[in-house]
């Protein structure tokens, strides 16, 4: 469970392009759930994203998983944290290019792993759960926008998160792929994954797989709409 | 002799360090004053990020001190042959009066920056920096030591004049000579070899009982520290004294960096380096000892001061086993 | 939440680490595959960097063995006679008088000294041999000369030389052997003739001697018997084999600081540019950090990978550049570097060096090109290292 506490989150603070991207959010975020933020750009969504996965610190207030304070602890520890709890997928998917697709979905595992061969077998049989297997070792650059998007879903599982995040994941996938990603998100959950995601496109937001959407704006959290536990 | 290439190399490198240490001390000032790991302010978040550039600044200055020590002496052999008198290094070390006191900084230098990085290993196993103020205060000791070893290591390299008529080994460590070297050797080598096997007791003993003691027995392992110095100095001396002659199979060869060189087998080196690596264990371990367990470590602290006495024993059972070898195959016989 | 449990996760632990490097260098490699536009130029001015101070460390290391070794052989002391402080011929009746000192074994009269050939002008160095040395023997009317001689004469062996003396006479000799390459260092300008040759060329009389030799049996003892020497020929100067031992490697050594000195403007040229090299991250490089950060990796990993890409271009350049000065020296006699090192002189030898690769040396040169260059990477990496993760999501 995340906990967020009066966070607020400023960026060039004390200056003169000072930036207020985040305004005393409280929020708590069960498990299980999906979980949905929308807004216009600029409304902070993607910075409050950024906040939970602990990828970068609020300004003032406090982020808490499990009951346990995470806002600030050091560096080293916030990285293993993401590597336990968290699994990101990016808007852009942000596959890097110049290593395999097999060698992408190692990526967060590689300097921890003991061993390679393992992590080599799982790698190989997240891209077959993902109907994807005679990619693995085939060059990023030549995937399609669907492809693609399910290499990343694979890497952001490598270290069995309890938790996927994903940044606008259908803003470049046509309708037949973005029901295609919902199906899988659907499956996630059945595992018992919580997912949060930001996104503009109502296709999401108003699925009936997600639990709760959350409105904002300039900062705030303007509406809530939960919906009662789909069958 | 300053345009000597080794020479301008060890300048080029205690330079690179001055430097490095210089900044480190400064932003180490900054930490003791307003580090606070609960604010999320932008100037903590700032100071967090750059405590990894000090941390490696740090591990590459250790690293470069100890090649620069090692070429240090090595160099001074080296250039044994421009001076009229030296046969070694000692004899070149001697030729001013900078030669020996830039050596035994140097040497602090390397405990220092060893130390450090001990005490910054046990920093980051905590999850609110539990040592980061100790550690840069720590910082804003070893910056100045770090200055004045350049300053004494440059002012030796500046007055080497190879027209100075200088004093080797046998001159030096010759038990009737005067001066801190001669006094060294004068000690009777079996009183030399009792006190080395009597603190090496000691130091095994103590460490066995801090393993079994209870978690806070901070007198006991702060104490730890000192021991481990003593003994350090012990062994120079009997090394000095008695076991140099062991290894050189001549009861008036006393020079403690003969010992070094490829026709000994480079015992030298399987001597200091666990001697030295030893000591550094041992000191990080007492002065851990000194600061209060933190309140994010206190299952963690304990135990990683108990293993570095651990390891420190254990170096330095490797030194006496090096020691014991050394003198079981000479063929010299020094007593009876 | 993860914190070492026992004494056995935590030698798992410095397992891993050791593990954890091998599969970072496994990374970094691919990377720099991807970038190799900037590592190669970098390289390739670091490998010429190497490569200069390396041949001028190399050469000058090389030729002070050679001279010490080369000396091994000459007489433990010299005795030269001094008038108005400068140095004059020496009569032969002094030498009972040292053989006389304890410990002295040998004493012998030396005869040598230059002569200017008006022709080319060259200097040639004249010498009689030892009376012990079989290969240098010459008979009256017999010479051996050097490859420098030979050379600029144009003459071979079988041929003759003539030497116009100061009293106006042509002498000629037979060349009975010309000296090889190998000893070319100190003997190029050499011409070796018999003593009654010698002292008829320069007018000489009979027990007159350029200078004295004396060989001791006890090395320890030279001092000493400079000591005695120098209360019973108290107008003499004495010359040890140390003081000319010391002599040239002081002598090499400041030319060779000298000019390391003077390359230390190609030196900090360099590390600008490592520096330079290092912090011009490109987006993609940017964003991809942000990414490994991103999806867990922490501060200190991508810290060590920067750090492996360093050492193994530091690496790579370091064992090419040594590689290449070696060559250079030993195969190809330092040709870029001879005039600086050698002197001016009219006669060149042309000779090939001993091999041979000093610790010291090779620690020097690292000293010299991967510590600034590791030190002008530190911040440009630590910023590298620490791009916010957050970044990437924008």
């Amino acid at each position: 469970m995340i906990e967020l506490k009066k966070v607020f989150k400023q960026y060039h603070e004390g200056r003169i392009n000072e930036v207020r991207a985040l305004v005393n959010i409280n929020l708590t975020l069960k498990k299980d759930c999906i979980t949905v933020f929308k807004g216009p750009s600029g409304s902070g969504k993607t910075t409050l994203l950024t906040l939970i996965g602990g990828l970068s610190k609020p300004s003032s207030g406090r982020i808490l998983l499990d009951g346990e304070i995470i806002s600030n602890l050091p560096e080293k520890f916030l990285a293993a944290l993401r590597r336990e709890h968290f699994g990101f997928v990016f808007q852009r998917f942000n596959l890097i290019r110049g290593i395999s697709v097999l060698e992408n979905v190692m990526l967060p595992a590689y300097p921890m792993a003991p061993a390679h061969a393992p992590l080599r077998q799982k790698a190989k049989d997240l891209l077959e759960r993902l109907h994807i297997p005679e990619k693995a070792d085939m060059p990023v650059d030549v995937l399609s926008g669907g492809e693609a998007q399910r290499v990343a879903i694979a890497r952001a599982l490598i270290n069995d998160p309890d938790t996927i995040i994903a940044d606008e994941p259908t803003a470049n996938l046509d309708s037949r792929l973005a029901v295609q990603f919902l199906q899988i998100i659907e499956q996630l959950r059945k595992d018992g994954k919580t997912i949060i995601m930001t996104s503009h496109d109502p296709r999401i937001w108003q699925a009936r797989i997600v639990d709760r959407v959350i409105d904002m704006e300039d900062g705030h959290i303007v509406e809530e709409n939960e919906k009662v536990a789909n069958p | 002799m300053i345009f000597h290439t080794p020479i301008l190399a060890m300048i080029l490198a205690s330079v690179i360090t001055s430097i490095i240490v210089l900044w480190s001390a400064f932003f180490a000032l900054k930490v003791v004053r307003h580090w606070d790991i609960t604010s999320g302010h932008a100037r903590q978040l700032t100071l967090e990020k750059r405590t990894y550039l000090v941390t490696t600044a740090l591990k590459f200055v250790l690293a470069l001190e100890l090649f620069s020590l090692i070429l240090f002496v090595t160099n001074a052999d080296q250039m044994a042959p421009m001076f009229t008198g030296a046969m070694c290094a000692v004899g070149v070390l001697n030729v001013n009066e900078y030669g020996m006191p830039a050596l035994l900084l140097k040497l602090a230098v390397f405990f220092g920056a060893s130390v450090w990085l001990i005490l910054n290993h046990a920093d980051e196993q905590g999850r609110d920096y539990p040592l980061a103020k100790h550690k840069y205060a720590l910082l804003t000791i070893l910056a100045p030591l770090v200055l004045i070893t350049s300053l004494i290591q440059f002012l030796y390299f500046y007055n080497l004049h190879a027209d100075v008529i200088t004093s080797c080994c046998s001159r030096l460590f010759v038990p009737e000579g005067k001066g801190l070297q001669a006094s060294l050797s004068a000690m009777d080598p079996m009183s030399a070899l009792y006190m080395l096997f009597i603190s090496f007791g000691l130091l095994v003993l103590l460490a066995f009982w801090l393993r079994g003691s209870k978690r806070n027995n901070r007198f006991g392992r702060a104490l730890f520290g000192p021991v481990a110095i003593g003994f350090f100095t012990v062994a120079i001396i009997a090394i000095t004294s008695v076991i140099s002659s062991y290894i050189y199979e001549q009861p008036h060869h006393h020079c403690p960096f003969d010992i070094l060189k490829w026709q000994y087998g480079y015992i030298g080196f399987a001597l200091y380096i666990p001697l030295f690596t030893g000591t550094a264990f041992g000191l990080a371990a007492g002065l851990m000892s000194l600061f209060p367990t933190p309140s994010s470590l206190l299952e963690a602290y304990p135990r990683m001061i108990a293993r570095n006495i651990t390891i420190s024993a254990v170096l330095m059972t490797i030194f006496m086993a090096f020691i014991l070898l050394a003198i079981g195959r000479s063929h010299l016989i020094l007593f009876g | 939440m993860t914190e070492p449990n026992n004494s056995y996760q935590a030698g798992l632990l410095s397992r891993l680490g050791a593990a954890k490097q091998l599969y970072l260098i496994d990374f970094t490699l691919g990377a720099m595959k991807r970038r190799t536009g900037r590592n190669v130029m970098l390289f390739s001015v670091y490998l010429a960097i190497i490569f200069i101070l390396g041949s001028v460390m190399l050469f000058s290391h090389a030729i002070r063995r050679e001279a010490a070794i080369l000396l091994e052989n000459s007489p433990e002391l010299l005795v030269q006679k001094l008038r108005m402080g400068r140095h004059e011929l020496i009569e032969g009746t002094r030498l009972e008088v040292l053989r006389k000192i304890r410990g002295v074994r040998q004493a012998q009269g030396r005869l040598w000294g230059y002569f200017y050939d008006q022709a080319n002008g060259a200097n040639y160095t004249l010498m009689v041999p030892r009376e012990q040395s079989k290969t240098t023997a010459v008979k009256p009317g017999e010479t051996i000369i050097g490859e420098g001689v030979a050379r600029t004469k144009g003459i071979k062996q079988g041929g003759y030389l003539f030497l116009l003396s100061e009293t106006g006479k042509l002498m000629k000799l037979k060349v009975k052997q010309v000296f090889s390459n190998q000893s070319a260092l100190t003997n190029t300008d050499l011409i070796l003739l018999s003593e009654p040759d010698y002292r008829r060329f320069f007018v000489l009389p009979p027990d007159l001697y350029t200078d004295l030799s004396l060989t001791i049996r006890n090395k320890r003892e030279i001092d000493k018997i400079v000591e005695k020497a120098a209360k019973l020929m108290p107008q003499a100067r004495f010359i040890t084999r140390r003081d000319i031992l010391r002599t040239y490697e002081s002598i090499f050594s400041w030319r060779e600081g000298l000019l390391l000195a003077l390359l230390g403007g190609s030196l900090i040229a360099f590390t600008i540019l490592s520096f330079d090299k290092a912090s011009g991250m490109s987006a993609e490089e940017r964003r991809e950090i942000g990414v490994l950060k991103a999806v867990g990796w922490e501060t200190s990993d991508v810290i060590a990978m920067k750090f492996w890409e360093g050492a193994l271009v530091s690496i790579g350049a370091f064992v090419f550049g040594v590689a290449l000065a070696y060559a250079h020296v030993f195969f190809f006699s330092a040709g870029l570097l001879e005039p600086v090192l050698k002197g001016w002189a009219v006669i060149y030898p042309s000779f090939t060096l001993t091999p041979s690769l000093g610790g010291i040396q090779l620690a020097t040169l690292a000293f010299f090109t991967i510590i600034p260059y590791t030190a002008a990477t530190i911040i440009p990496i630590w910023r590298a290292a620490t791009t916010d993760p957050d970044e990437v999501m924008r």
